[in-house]
């Protein structure tokens, strides 16, 4: 807890049956135990996530979107790239869709004018962030999409750029409506996401701050000395995606058993149904069902 | 510190604990004399009780972990997760419409305040916000607001039992009955309706519904007068719940609580008014608040909302009378459902008229049906949150859509989860019996709290 912390320290500070057993593993948390490695449960019809992250960079070198490049990271959100049509991956082609390959793509970095209030909001971020660490190094991108602002952070400026969103008179986003994870597998570099919603009481505005970390080195600032109210939603999104909140006070397990292996949130997580078995057929469990999309 | 000998029977075990240096007191085997003796001995008034999770006092299966001296409280701490069924990770594998099925059982006395806006939340994925019939959000917002209304007298009538007061529940659950019946004539079912449905609701109320919504208000409206006469002037109950659970604006922020508990600090914030939806801003309505911050005062402003949340219901009945007969969905046909709903002998299934289509005289209109139940619409890429005022507080929805026809991440900022952490600043420094009542003014309901 840092000492401008707007309140007492937060609440479940010390985690409920919290030992050693329950903090989390620093190292690269690939799901352990139960979780088969690389099996997409959504059926995507491609045979390896070695073949998916060729095709994911083939497309973003076909699809390089305009605008400036901050950071050296791709603006396009390429979550997925995905053939055929009817998600059926076993047996020959006999829809003769199969050769279909699509890109699935989040909306990429937006130009200005973003409308509204947004532009404003931008500019003073931009401002009072080129005192610090500046705005270009601290937000990758900025995405309005279906009336929606979203600020993407590089992880290192997390606590900064929260801090200014929180104090600066002009944006005061004072209250938070917590943290929540998304899984991108395929999304190379950038598997985890961070997503926090901020709203403004004060100008009636709401925005939404990601970021975006590789799977092989999960670990993001806690934003809890700015937002204590972070402290459980911190703890369920390391307990769900396996993302470690670093300088957290006690990240333990909140909603699984302090015991649990694996990160139940994650796309590589099976949902362990069990087949159905009727007259002699069996329907398999859901996640390992055809998919249509 | 005496050593412990083995062999001789004790009640305390006079372990010492390894981080603060008290000693610890096992009560398992033994008798509560011999406890209360060492304890006296040591001087040691500091015990660990473990409240929960099966204690009827925490609204289901809630643990609370209390650090007491005496009879304060010098350490609350609330532990969860006993209820998680993994609700958002199931909702990833079942279609954008299933979706609805999911999560109306999260917080289940509010089960159409999630329906609402995960629905609305879909609807700005697809971009069909304006699209959707008058008539449908008009029923939305009558059914969220008698919800309200069922939720808060809950809410009030479990605060009471909580007390001892036995009259208070069975008096709120009577007039909870009268909504239930309204909620069943409608929707077919009292709990966990899955019938706000994206792009509208899934079929339209029912005829001399309005009528029937208008004689339970009546209904309600003394049931609530009965309440209020029971519970705002009683002495016992003001002595229980006047200056208790106190947490001021500052702490509310700083964790996030929403709802009847940050309106009791006196700032008026609702998303109702703060970020309308479902056209709130066209009703004539009124956020109470209260400074002063307790118990009391929340319990307050709950019959204050439920008498708002009736005028909102009046306006509806108004508006419904109005506009008459009307559509329900939206007129794409690629995302509503094909059938009609109707009743038939056999209970309640696809209209005749819509049958005979689909098996007599279009192939057509019967692939459509099956792909659409089976495979379901398929949804724009990209990411949207939408938050509605539940009794609780604030519930927002994060939604990512990968394109597909089922939800790539659907998460739920639950109030009672969040407003949950507030238990230790509220209770530390009180007494174990203002526990009780301040957990109960927070109002968590634990299926939505672990989801």
């Amino acid at each position: 807890m840092t000492d401008d912390a707007p309140t007492t320290p937060g609440p479940g500070a010390k985690a409920p049956g919290g030992g050693p057993s329950s903090a989390p593993d620093a190292g690269p948390a690939a799901p352990q135990g139960t979780a088969p490695p690389a099996t997409r449960v959504d059926a995507s019809p491609v045979e390896s996530d070695a073949v998916v992250h060729a095709e994911v960079e083939r497309a973003q070198q076909g699809q390089a979107p305009p605008g400036p490049d901050r950071g050296g990271r791709d603006p396009l959100e390429v979550i997925d790239v995905r053939t055929g049509m009817f998600g059926a991956a076993d047996g020959g082609d006999t829809s003769g869709y199969g050769g279909l390959v699509r890109t699935i793509a989040l909306p990429g970095a937006s130009e200005r004018p973003y409308g509204g209030w947004f532009d404003e909001a931008v500019d003073v971020l931009a401002e009072v962030l080129d005192e610090g660490p500046g705005f270009d190094a601290a937000i990758e991108k900025v995405v309005v999409d279906r009336g929606e602002l979203t600020l993407y952070v590089v992880p290192a400026h997390l606590v900064a750029v929260s801090r200014v969103l929180r104090d600066d008179p002009d944006l005061r986003f004072e209250l938070s409506m917590g943290v929540s994870g998304v899984h991108y597998p395929h999304e190379t570099g950038r598997e985890l996401h961070v997503v926090i919603h901020l709203v403004s009481v004060t100008h009636s505005h709401r925005l939404r701050v990601e970021v975006a970390v590789p799977d092989a080195h999960p670990h993001v600032p806690s934003t809890t000395s700015v937002y204590p109210t972070h402290d459980w939603h911190e703890r369920e999104t390391w307990d769900f995606f396996g993302i470690v909140f670093d300088g957290h006070p006690a990240l333990a397990r909140i909603e699984m058993p302090d015991d649990w292996p694996g990160h139940p949130q994650r796309k590589d997580y099976p949902l362990g149904g069990i087949p159905v078995e009727y007259k002699g057929a069996t329907v398999p469990p859901v996640d390992n069902r055809r998919a249509y999309s | 510190m005496a050593p412990s000998h083995a062999g001789s029977t004790r009640a305390t075990a006079g372990l010492v604990d390894d981080r603060s240096g008290a000693p610890t007191f096992e009560s398992a085997g033994g008798d509560w004399s011999d406890i209360a003796e060492e304890a006296a001995r040591l001087g040691e008034e500091r015990i660990v009780v473990n409240m929960g999770p099966q204690h009827p006092s925490t609204h289901g299966v809630l643990r609370l972990m209390l650090e007491i001296d005496g009879e304060t409280v010098t350490e609350a701490r609330a532990g969860i997760g006993y209820l998680h069924t993994g609700i958002e990770k199931n909702m990833e594998y079942r279609t954008w419409t299933q979706g609805v099925t999911f999560c109306t059982r999260m917080d289940y006395l509010a089960p159409l305040f999630q329906e609402t806006a995960y629905c609305l939340a879909v609807e700005k994925l697809l971009g069909i916000t304006d699209d959707v019939p008058e008539r449908a959000t008009v029923i939305r917002v009558l059914m969220m607001e008698l919800n309200r209304i069922s939720s808060h007298l809950v809410c009030l009538a479990t605060g009471g039992n909580e007390l001892g007061a036995t009259t208070i529940m069975t008096l709120g659950f009577t007039a909870r009955e009268e909504i239930l019946k309204v909620k069943e004539l409608v929707t077919g079912l009292r709990m966990n309706h899955a019938y706000i449905r994206p792009g509208g609701v899934v079929q339209d109320i029912p005829p001399g519904a309005l009528d029937t919504v208008r004689e339970a208000l009546g209904m309600v409206r003394g049931y609530m007068g009965q309440l209020q006469d029971l519970m705002l002037a009683n002495p016992i109950f003001r002595a229980r719940l006047v200056g208790v659970g106190h947490l001021n604006l500052s702490a509310c922020m700083a964790l996030g609580i929403t709802g009847p508990v940050l309106r009791s600090t006196g700032l008026p914030y609702d998303v109702r008014k703060a970020a309308p939806y479902c056209g709130y801003e066209t009703y004539d309505f009124d956020v109470p608040t209260s400074t002063d911050s307790d118990a009391y005062s929340r319990v307050v402003l709950r019959i204050e909302e439920c008498y708002q949340s009736m005028r909102i219901v009046d306006q509806c009945l108004e508006r419904l009378q109005a506009m008459g007969p009307g559509p329900v969905m939206v007129a794409d046909k690629k995302v509503a459902w094909p059938a009609q709903l109707a009743i038939g002998s056999d209970g309640m299934g696809n209209s005749l008229d819509h049958i005979r289509e689909i098996m007599g005289s279009s192939m057509e209109a019967l692939i459509h049906h099956f792909k659409l139940v089976t495979e379901g619409f398929s949804v724009p890429p990209g990411q949207v949150y939408q938050s509605v005022e539940a009794p609780r507080g604030e519930l927002l929805v994060h939604l990512v859509s990968d394109g597909g026809t089922r939800p790539y991440r659907a998460h739920f900022r639950d109030p009672s989860f969040n407003n949950l952490q507030a238990v230790s600043m509220m209770c530390e420094g009180g007494q174990v019996a203002d526990v009780v009542v301040a957990v109960a003014s927070l109002d968590p309901v634990m299926g939505g709290v672990d989801r």
